[in-house]
Formats: structure tokens, sequence, C-alpha cells
């Protein structure tokens, strides 16, 4: 039972993260309630130690349904909702979304118009999804008959890529309008890629977009990453792309 | 602008190490920010100015330690030390390297006192 909100999700243990450490406490200063002097305590902690633990925590959730959950994450209008709307097309994995925005709820709206179970967090002026809002949307949705549950990110090249919000993979979509220099503008978020999907490639004839740039920039970051053209009008480039979810289901390399 | 929220977690996790240590006064706070690890330094800075007013980081002073890269090369067994966004061996251009520092948050060391 979870100690936040009496959910069924099991509360992750806090001493069993292996990337939580320990501050090295002094035991004079626990102790000595007089602390007349300056103390100096020295910790190695990671700043979003809290947010890690949840991001642990929601994974364990989405193991515990068989769910191999994917962050999705772009700059706004790189098409990731549209990709989601069309995907179900070419696999036969079932996949719920998670959908993160500013405002509205219309993501999620057009996803259920597919017959995709959708749940939008609204984050009001948040410029990313952490652990706790994904947390608090796994409430409401059921993950029984899903193998998929894909977390649609704020459109934000930026925040997103700090925040661990418990899934297994990232997937970062970069469309072929956007520019091939947003890698080598956006270092963080590439670094952080499991995926990289050039989305719109239709629109490749009429922009000057080159995959080889793309590749190059990549590599000085994320050396092993997979680079995946697509255009929802190609249907081979969706299926390559339903190739790729279900090569990493159950979170494979 | 998500160094506010890093910024809140920051003073949250001070606060804690505080009450544990029976302190009621933070004097600095010492942290190291990786080149990589996706956080603008001036803005974090400004956030925690401005969000230290009204706690115990009241009177803090904050030191970043800004971390380059550190790179491990595999193939010429080489360690790279710089600021470039890239994890490019500058000995023998391998990319086929591990990154030992430079891409994380930590917060280092914090000096406590008790009015």
């Amino acid at each position: 039972m979870c100690q936040d909100c009496g959910c069924s999700i099991t509360r992750h243990d806090h001493s069993l993260s292996p990337s939580h450490s320990h501050a090295r406490v002094d035991d004079n200063i626990a102790t000595n309630p007089q602390l007349n002097d300056k103390k100096t305590l020295s910790v190695i902690h990671k700043i979003l130690d809290k947010n890690d633990i949840e991001a642990q925590h929601n994974r364990q959730h989405f193991e515990d349904k068989s769910v191999t959950a994917f962050n999705l994450m772009s700059s706004p209008g790189s098409g990731k909702t549209t990709l989601l709307e069309n995907l179900f097309q070419y696999t036969d994995l079932k996949y719920a979304v998670i959908e993160g925005d500013l405002e509205t709820s219309r993501d999620a709206d057009r996803l259920k118009a597919k017959g995709i179970e959708a749940f939008q967090i609204q984050t009001g002026a948040a410029c990313h999804l952490d652990a706790f809002m994904v947390h608090s949307a796994l409430h409401h949705i059921n993950l029984e008959s899903v193998d998929i549950c894909f977390v649609e990110n704020v459109g934000n090249l930026v925040c997103p890529a700090s925040y661990d919000v418990g899934t297994h993979k990232n997937v970062v979509l970069l469309s072929v309008p956007e520019g091939d220099d947003k890698i080598e503008k956006y270092p963080v978020m590439f670094r952080r890629a499991d995926v990289v999907l050039i989305t719109k490639s239709d629109l490749m004839p009429h922009f000057d977009f080159s995959i080889e740039e793309s590749k190059a920039q990549l590599k000085k970051l994320n050396p092993d990453i997979e680079l995946i053209e697509v255009s929802i009008k190609d249907p081979k480039s969706m299926e390559n792309v339903a190739i790729w979810f279900n090569k990493h289901l159950g979170g494979n390399a | 602008m998500h160094e506010y929220s890093i910024v809140t977690a920051l003073i949250e996790q001070c606060e804690k190490l505080a009450e544990q240590n029976s302190a009621n006064k933070i004097t600095r706070v010492d942290i190291k920010l990786g080149i990589l690890s996706g956080v603008e330094p001036a803005l974090l800075e400004t956030a925690f100015e401005a969000f230290k007013l009204e706690g115990i980081c009241h009177d803090a002073q904050l030191n970043m330690q800004i971390q380059p890269l550190v790179l491990q090369c595999h193939s010429c067994n080489e360690q790279t030390i710089h600021q470039q966004r890239s994890i490019v061996c500058d000995h023998c251009q391998s990319t086929n390297t591990k990154v030992l520092d430079g891409e994380e948050m930590l917060l280092m060391q914090l000096e406590l006192e008790q009015s």
C-alpha cells in the first residue's frame, strides 16, 4: 500500500535504491544538540534523489503489471501524438498513454477517439513531467490489458531530459522541419535518448535536413543509438518503429 | 525553466539534513553541476537566491562547482577531461568511452550552525 495516497502501488523501499547515496553524518553532531561551532557536513546526494526514488517506484509498478514504459520527448509539434494515433495500425501490442501538456486535454481526446486508453496530465506552468505526476496519472490508467505505456512528455527539448519519470526507455523525436542542428543545440536530451525518430520524413525533399549530419552529431553524444526515419504516410517506416518497440519490450537493450 | 523545481528539491534536502543534525541554520551549500546535467548554473543561482529567503537556507551561500566531462576511453585507455558536450576521446577520437563525471547534479557539502 502506497503511503502517500493509499493506492495499491507498493511503496518503493527507500533503503533499497542503489542510486541512493548516504550522508556521511558525524555521530558527534547527531548526538550532541549543543552544536556551537559551524559544522561541515559532507554528503554526496543527487539533488533529484526524491524524484528518482519515485521513478523507481513507478518502474516497479509497470514491471509488476508486465508493462514496458517509454518516455516520448521532443519539441512541441514534432508529431508525438500523431505517431501514437497511428501506431496501433502497425502493431498487435496494446498500449495506453499518459499525456503531459500545460493546458487542455486535446491530446488525450485525440487518442481516445481512436480507442486508445489515455489520461491527460495538465501541468499548469510546469515545463516537464516528473515522477510524482506520472505516479498520480497511473491511478487513472488501467494497465491490466496493455503491453506498453507511453508517457508523452511536455513538448520541450530541455527540461524533461533531467527527470526520470519511471519509464524504461527514452524515445526522442526530431521532425524534419525543425532542422538537423537540434541535436547539437540540445545535447542533454539527445544524450539521454535510447532511440531518435526523425519524424515527418516525407518532408525531407523540401527542407535542408541531412540525415548524415544528424548521425554525425549524434555519434558525438550517443554513439550506439539507433536513428529511425518515420512518416505516418509511409507504412514501411511505421512498421520499423513498431519493430523497434517490439524489440525493446521488457526493457531489453 | 526546471531550475525552480530543482532548487525546491535542493532546499528540501538541505532542510532534512539540517534537521537530522539538529542544526537550525545553514550557512553554506556546495553543489556540483555537470556540464551535461541539463541545468543552467546562472538560472539555478537566481532561483536559489529567491527561494532560500523563506527558510533555513536564508543566509546560505551557494557554491557551484561546474564539473567538466570526464571520459575513460576503452580504445586507448586514456582519460579525457573537457568542456565540450561530446563523449569523443580527445586522444584517439574514439567514441567507445565511458562518462565518469559531468552528467550529474549533486549536493556535496553543507555548513551547518545552531544559532
